[in-house]
């Protein structure tokens, strides 16, 4: 809103300015020529004159260099609509006049000054709209130095403008100097070319069109004002030329020279114009390339853009990419040429034993012409081949063919080379993150593992007046589950289980479930221990893999009879404290674990035992990653150093003991992370 | 990290195990007995002297191929285990179900006679 608020203020203001000047300019030459003295101040079209271009200044300022959306071809038009505005003007004025033919008023010097001065400031509506066009080319890469130099010459320039219009008289030398350190600083802004560097083809042909319109503009300004002013100046001594305002000349000289510059940088810059946009075009498909790794969702769209850009960059006729895939698949995409062709290219060179295609340095541009042309049928005769190299290995050949003999120069080669280099290095950080992805799933799977093995284990233990019970159960990362639970048969028999699942992972987890479900299911039929073990195998053998096996021992706790059945299926023998004889020894059974024989036959391989329990004994119920903890020198937790703990805590209650078991179990291997499953638990009888 | 030999020697396959077998290296066993079934082979013995420790998953090894053995007429009889590993044999049950020795000598024999 401000902005645009200032462009309608500096318009007006110019305007005004301008009328104020034609008239004071006009009263001056009439009582010139009429000998009068004149109504207004001899120096009031002057600094009208001042006025008018400083506000034609802000004007352009707001309107040209402060927009933000214009582009260099867009500056170019303005100036040469600017351009094209002033000339109609002066043009239909020309025809005015022309009109007018000879009659009284064109020889009418008042007329033709108001004419003059509508030429001129036609002209100098033009030169600054030129001007600042100019200011935003040269400014277009700034650099402190630059804008420093072009606040001085702007200063510089204003001086001279007021200077013009105050009768202040310097000595000649000094204005010969000063206007000499002004040229050249005036100079050395009009070198400022770079942004014809950004245009292209077609753009730099619009430019030179433009620029050869404004010469002509400028011409044509020159001629007619100049013939206005000589009129003029022949009829009246107080005119003064406007060749004679330095500002004039300056501003002048400066829209000239600049446009000259370009024009003559853009038109030698043509022949080179399409490197460039080769040039943006490389970097462009360099920048795809190594961001195809996230834009892209597979390996095979890099290596499509491989092949595009390298294609695009060497102007190749065809090419193929070869790749050896992940899973020794091999892929060939191809460009303008037949798969046929191009494996009859590939085997041709290889029987004819050509060397030094694919090895890293060697010189690429070698001429293969003579072999190429020695097979059959094929209308390529240059070659350009990279390997593809993934974490060291070649994963492939991109083969680049040109139907001209040695097309292929060595920058050719630089920019193919980083192409493939970079999409080398795109692939493995594809590969580099599907493992990365794999390895994350493979953890996921492993937590549900642990997960479902924790919580199929119970929270509460059975309890009951003849006994007291305390579990506890750790399991570490990548092994097998332990299970351990209770459950009562009825109102005095207790049912106890302790497991050691084989395998590890998810696997475990699962047969974990079964082996709970089997329990639940099989203990509340008040069977025998051995039959327990019977059932549970024969139902196991159609869950559990090849190689899998599941150790437990279960056992009946009968308060009414006082004792203990169990059967021990391969697992760790039981641990226990008679209070009575005050020692603690392992219980002798027999029995294979589950899942080893996989018929009905397991009934010969297990059974039944019996043992009477008093108050104060004890049983410890232990898996192997209790006796098998190693401690810092290799050396097994044993069975040995198990009983002897047992007995140290006999008179505690089963979490003590078990609190203490741990404890001791921690200080032996040195550290808390064990690396298997381990459970214990303890009953005490009372 | 374990380490598996082959030696043939009198139509016997000499299978020797060095190191430990946890669950990732009890795969190279199973390969191994698998190519020695492969090949045809009915005698078999395995050299546990430098076996140094054996998992779950080697033992299931062993395990699953008792049914397989009984089916083709192979007999493979297992010696020189150390006290720890043969402990854990005995308490699975597993040394029943397998033929186990103390030496090669008396391995070739058992191996040789059961085979007749």
């Amino acid at each position: 809103m401000r902005t645009k608020a200032i462009i309608r203020l500096a318009f007006l203001g110019s305007i005004v300015a301008w009328f104020v000047l034609v008239f004071s300019d006009v009263t001056v030459l009439f009582s010139d020529i009429k000998g009068l003295q004149p109504d207004v101040p001899l120096w009031l079209p002057r600094v009208m004159l001042d006025l008018f271009v400083i506000s034609l200044y802000y004007y352009y300022k707001y309107k040209i260099e402060k927009d933000e959306g214009l582009n260099f071809t867009d500056l170019l038009w303005k100036v040469f609509a600017t351009g094209l505005v002033v000339t109609v003007v002066s043009l239909a004025l020309r025809l005015i006049l022309f009109l007018l033919g000879d009659t009284k008023l064109p020889s009418n010097v008042i007329f033709v000054d108001i004419i003059y001065q509508v030429n001129l400031a036609l002209l100098i509506s033009f030169l600054l709209a030129a001007y600042t066009s100019w200011k935003r080319l040269i400014l277009y890469q700034k650099s402190k130095w630059l804008i420093r130099m072009w606040v001085v010459f702007e200063l510089s320039l204003l001086v001279v403008l007021v200077y013009d219009s105050v009768n202040f008289i310097v000595g000649e030398a000094f204005s010969a100097s000063l206007s000499f350190a002004l040229a050249l600083l005036a100079l050395v802004l009009c070198g400022n070319m770079k942004w014809v560097a950004y245009l292209n083809f077609k753009q730099k042909w619009t430019s030179l069109l433009l620029l050869l319109l404004t010469f002509f503009y400028l011409g044509y300004f020159f001629y007619t004002v100049s013939r206005q002013s000589d009129f003029i100046s022949a009829q009246s001594g107080a005119f003064l030329d406007f060749r004679e305002h330095i500002f004039n000349i300056s501003l002048f000289a400066f829209v000239v020279t600049y446009s000259v510059f370009s024009f003559l940088v853009i038109l030698f810059n043509l022949p080179t114009s399409s490197v460039f946009e080769q040039k943006l075009e490389e970097v462009v498909n360099f920048q795809r390339i190594s961001q195809s790794i996230q834009t892209e969702q597979s390996e095979e769209s890099v290596y499509n853009i491989l092949l595009e850009s390298s294609v695009s960059s060497v102007f190749a006729d065809a090419a193929w990419l070869e790749i050896d895939g992940t899973n020794k698949d091999h892929r060939l995409f191809t460009y303008q040429i037949t798969e046929k062709e191009a494996t009859d290219i590939r085997d041709h060179l290889k029987n004819k034993n050509v060397k030094g295609i694919l090895d890293q340095g060697s010189d690429r541009t070698r001429n293969l012409s003579s072999h190429l042309a020695s097979l059959k049928g094929s209308r390529y005769r240059s070659l350009l081949a990279f390997p593809i190299i993934v974490k060291g290995q070649t994963i492939g050949t991109l083969a680049l063919l040109k139907e001209l003999p040695e097309g292929f120069n060595k920058e050719m080669t630089r920019i193919v080379s980083t192409f493939s280099n970079q999409a080398g290095i795109s692939i493995e950080n594809f590969r580099l993150m599907e493992e990365a992805f794999q390895n994350e799933r493979y953890k996921e799977e492993l937590k549900i593992a642990k997960n479902v093995q924790k919580s199929l284990l119970p929270d509460r233990l059975e309890s009951d007046s003849d006994f007291e019970i305390s579990a506890f159960s750790e399991s570490a990362d990548e092994v097998g589950g332990d299970y351990y639970d209770t459950i009562r048969i009825n109102d005095h028999q207790v049912a106890l289980i302790i497991a050691d699942v084989s395998g590890k992972g998810t696997t475990a987890a699962f047969h974990m479930s079964q082996m709970k479900g089997i329990f639940h299911s099989l203990a509340q039929q008040e069977l025998d221990p051995k039959e327990f073990m019977v059932r549970a195998n024969q139902a196991l053998i159609f869950c559990l893999e090849r190689g899998s096996f599941i150790s437990a021992t279960y056992f009946v706790i009968n308060t009414k009879t006082k004792t203990i059945h169990y059967a021990r299926a391969g697992h760790c023998p039981v641990l226990y404290y008679s209070a009575e004889t005050n020692s603690s020894g392992y219980l002798k059974d027999k029995g294979k674990a589950l899942g080893m024989i996989k018929n009905k036959d397991y009934c010969n391989h297990i059974e039944t035992n019996v043992l009477s329990y008093l108050p104060g004994d004890i049983m410890v119920l232990y898996t192997d990653g209790i006796t098998e903890a190693k401690d810092q020198k290799g050396e097994e937790f044993g069975n040995e150093r198990l009983a002897k703990i047992l007995c140290e805590t006999t008179g505690k209650s089963p979490k003590e003991i078990q609190d203490y078991l741990i404890h001791k179990l921690y200080e032996y291997s040195g550290t808390e992370e064990i690396n298997d499953d381990y459970t214990t638990m303890i009953v005490k009888f009372r | 990290m374990v380490h598996i030999k082959r030696l043939q020697e009198d139509g016997i396959d000499n299978i020797v195990i060095i190191g430990e077998i946890d669950a990732s290296s009890s795969i190279e066993l199973d390969l191994t007995i698998a190519k020695s079934v492969g090949e045809k082979f009915t005698k078999i013995v395995v050299d546990c002297t430098a076996l140094e420790y054996i998992s779950s998953a080697g033992l299931g090894v062993f395990m699953s191929y008792i049914e397989e053995f009984r089916d083709k007429k192979i007999n493979m009889v297992i010696f020189g285990m150390k006290e720890k590993v043969a402990n854990t044999f005995g308490i699975l049950g597993l040394a029943d179900l397998l033929h186990i020795c103390n030496t090669k000598m008396e391995a070739k024999i058992l191996v040789n006679e059961l085979s007749v």
